[in-house]
């Protein structure tokens, strides 16, 4: 059994939905790859916002 | 305004609620009228607070002074006169004796609490945002008090208190005594989702982090219909090609944290430990809590209005829920006709064109969601939130406008801030720390969908994005003390956009 998965329970509510394996969490807080998407993310958003004002 | 000399008359504005939207319309007017005219900010309390950081206060992360700070100094250096104080009632038409419009207004101040003033205005905006309407249910608490039952992170004290309430489960599951926590809104018609939903998350953190989290039952009890719908109707974030559902990626996360959850719930009851509650196919249900936060509905503040005559003109200037009505078509009807030219641009009153209304305290046409009923007939379905971003323009937005009109004219034209074609940044906390936090950092364009301009999914999916990871946590990190900056007025305050 994969450990990640274990939180689906077949027949529940949750059964249906989709599940992050170990390199996605691990990118959550792999911190050089957090720096890049802090910087995309800023860029991202400062975007919106000025299309915003 | 009448006056003989237009170039010597000194204008007044009058600015109520000194929050998100208040504070950024006050601060802006006092800059670009400079000391001719005069801004006064009437609001209850003495400190500025940071909500959106009452999340890490409701968990200890950080303390009630962490995200407070007093005003009377920040506004003593904007040169802005502070009341503080709340209104009761606005004469927009003056009484029987002049006819300058003014507001009756409550001293909330030691020394001077109950006093009641009149103060006269030119122009006069509304940013009260909402009544924390906890009486609107059972046992939830008494008008806008909360009750012992539960806990809330709505103002930096319910915050506190919530960390206090947390540590003490805490220390009961340290010794072998398993908790049951329940999170999420206390009414079917609430909104800000978001805020619970943050909660929610950064309570499983820290009980990760004090490695009790094995003896928690976490559960989401909510009035959206699906998860992530969080009053906006849930959005579609562009990933691996595909315009995904946030209802995907909100089960996702709540399965991985495993969190159970209860959802298109009206809560319509709460007891010691237990909250009653009916569900949009009409059942009837209980759950148990060792420890509860729901957020309660909110409604307007209950400002009066009052013409010249002394007649009540409350139902002529605000809609039924206590907002005031602004430049919004309050007549679209079924969900079916809605159109995102419904939302209102400028703010500005229908009856009195010198009122305007920004934040929270502007009634919404209608919800985003879609309304929903159970078989019983009681609404369950979240209500629009104005979230930061939104509040903030807008606040700046009507400024803005009423600056034009006291420098150039009374009918230069009005600036215009629709959130149907604004976008939001919003970041959620799923968890505080340096290395091991992460947030969802999303943007949404525009907040109220348009489905004639972008057919589906009613948003332009090239600036709505969505991602969960540590650069959200910083992100997240970085804004509160940007916003406590900004909100002081130190040096380069007006370069931080709203
Ligand atoms: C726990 C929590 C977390 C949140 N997190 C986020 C987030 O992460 N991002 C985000 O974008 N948004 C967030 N929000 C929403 C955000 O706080 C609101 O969008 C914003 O505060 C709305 O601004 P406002 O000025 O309309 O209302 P407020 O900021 O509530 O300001 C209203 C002001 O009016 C004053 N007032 C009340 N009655 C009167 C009266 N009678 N007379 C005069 N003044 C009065 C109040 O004291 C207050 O100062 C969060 C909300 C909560 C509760």
């Amino acid at each position: 059994m994969k450990h990640e998965e274990k939180n689906i329970k077949a027949y529940s509510q949750n059964f249906t939905t989709m599940t992050p394996g170990p390199f996605a969490k691990r990118m959550r807080t792999c911190v050089l790859f957090q720096i890049i998407r802090f910087i995309v993310i800023n860029l991202k958003m400062l975007v919106v916002v000025s299309k915003s004002h | 305004m009448e006056f003989e000399n237009e170039e010597k008359y000194m204008a007044r504005l009058i600015v109520l609620g000194g929050g998100v939207s208040g504070h950024t319309a006050a601060t802006f007017a006092a800059k670009w009228l400079g000391s001719s005219h005069e801004v006064v900010v009437v609001t209850p309390n003495s400190k500025w607070n940071w909500i959106p950081s009452n999340i890490w206060v409701g968990v200890g992360q950080m303390t009630k002074e962490e995200v407070t700070f007093d005003l009377a100094p920040v506004y003593k250096k904007a040169g802005i006169t502070y009341k503080q104080a709340k209104a009761l009632g606005i004469h927009p038409e003056g009484n029987e004796s002049s006819d300058k419009p003014y507001v009756v207004i409550e001293s909330t101040e030691a020394g001077s609490a109950g006093k009641v003033e009149n103060i006269e205005y030119d122009y006069l905006i509304n940013a009260t945002g909402p009544k924390l309407n906890f009486g609107a249910t059972p046992g939830l608490g008494e008008g806008s008090n909360l009750g012992e039952y539960t806990v809330s992170v709505c103002t930096a004290d319910h915050a506190d208190h919530a960390a206090h309430e947390l540590q003490k489960c805490i220390e009961k599951m340290k010794k072998g005594e398993r908790q049951k926590f329940l999170i999420g809104t206390g009414h079917g018609m609430c909104t800000c989702q978001g805020a619970a939903f943050e909660y929610i998350f950064n309570i499983e953190h820290e009980l990760n982090k004090a490695g009790v989290r094995d003896m928690a039952d976490i559960k989401w009890i909510s009035n959206e219909s699906f998860l992530g719908d969080f009053g906006v109707g849930g959005l579609h974030m562009k990933t691996m090609g595909y315009a995904v559902s946030s209802k995907i990626f909100a089960e996702s996360l709540f399965t991985e944290r495993g969190v159970e959850w209860i959802i298109g719930a009206h809560v319509n009851k709460v007891e010691k430990g237990k909250a009653h509650y009916e569900l949009l196919d009409g059942t009837m249900g209980v759950e148990e809590f060792d420890f509860s936060m729901l957020i309660p509905p909110f409604a307007g503040v209950g400002l009066k209005a009052i013409n010249k005559a002394g007649e009540d003109i409350t139902a002529t200037v605000f809609a039924p829920n206590g907002f005031m009505k602004v430049d919004a078509n309050y007549a679209a009807g079924a969900y079916e006709n809605w159109k995102a030219s419904d939302w209102p641009s400028t703010y500005q009153n229908p009856t009195y064109g010198n009122m305007f209304a920004c934040g929270i305290a502007f009634a919404p046409p209608h919800p985003i969601s879609k309304p929903m009923s159970s078989p019983n007939g009681t609404p369950i379905n979240p209500t629009p939130p104005r979230t930061g971003m939104p509040s903030g323009i807008m606040g700046k937005t009507v400024a803005h406008s009423v600056c034009d009109r006291i420098l150039k004219g009374e009918n230069a034209p009005l600036h215009e801030a629709s959130m149907a074609n604004m976008g939001a940044a919003c970041v959620a906390s799923a968890g505080k720390g340096l290395f091991n936090g992460t947030a969802a950092a999303m943007t949404i364009y525009p907040v109220v969908p348009d489905f004639e301009k972008y057919p589906g999914t009613g948003r332009d999916t090239d600036y709505t994005f969505g991602e969960i990871g540590l650069a959200g946590h910083w992100i997240k990190h970085i804004l509160h003390h940007l916003f406590i900056w900004k909100a002081k007025l130190k040096a380069g305050w007006t370069l931080i956009p709203e």
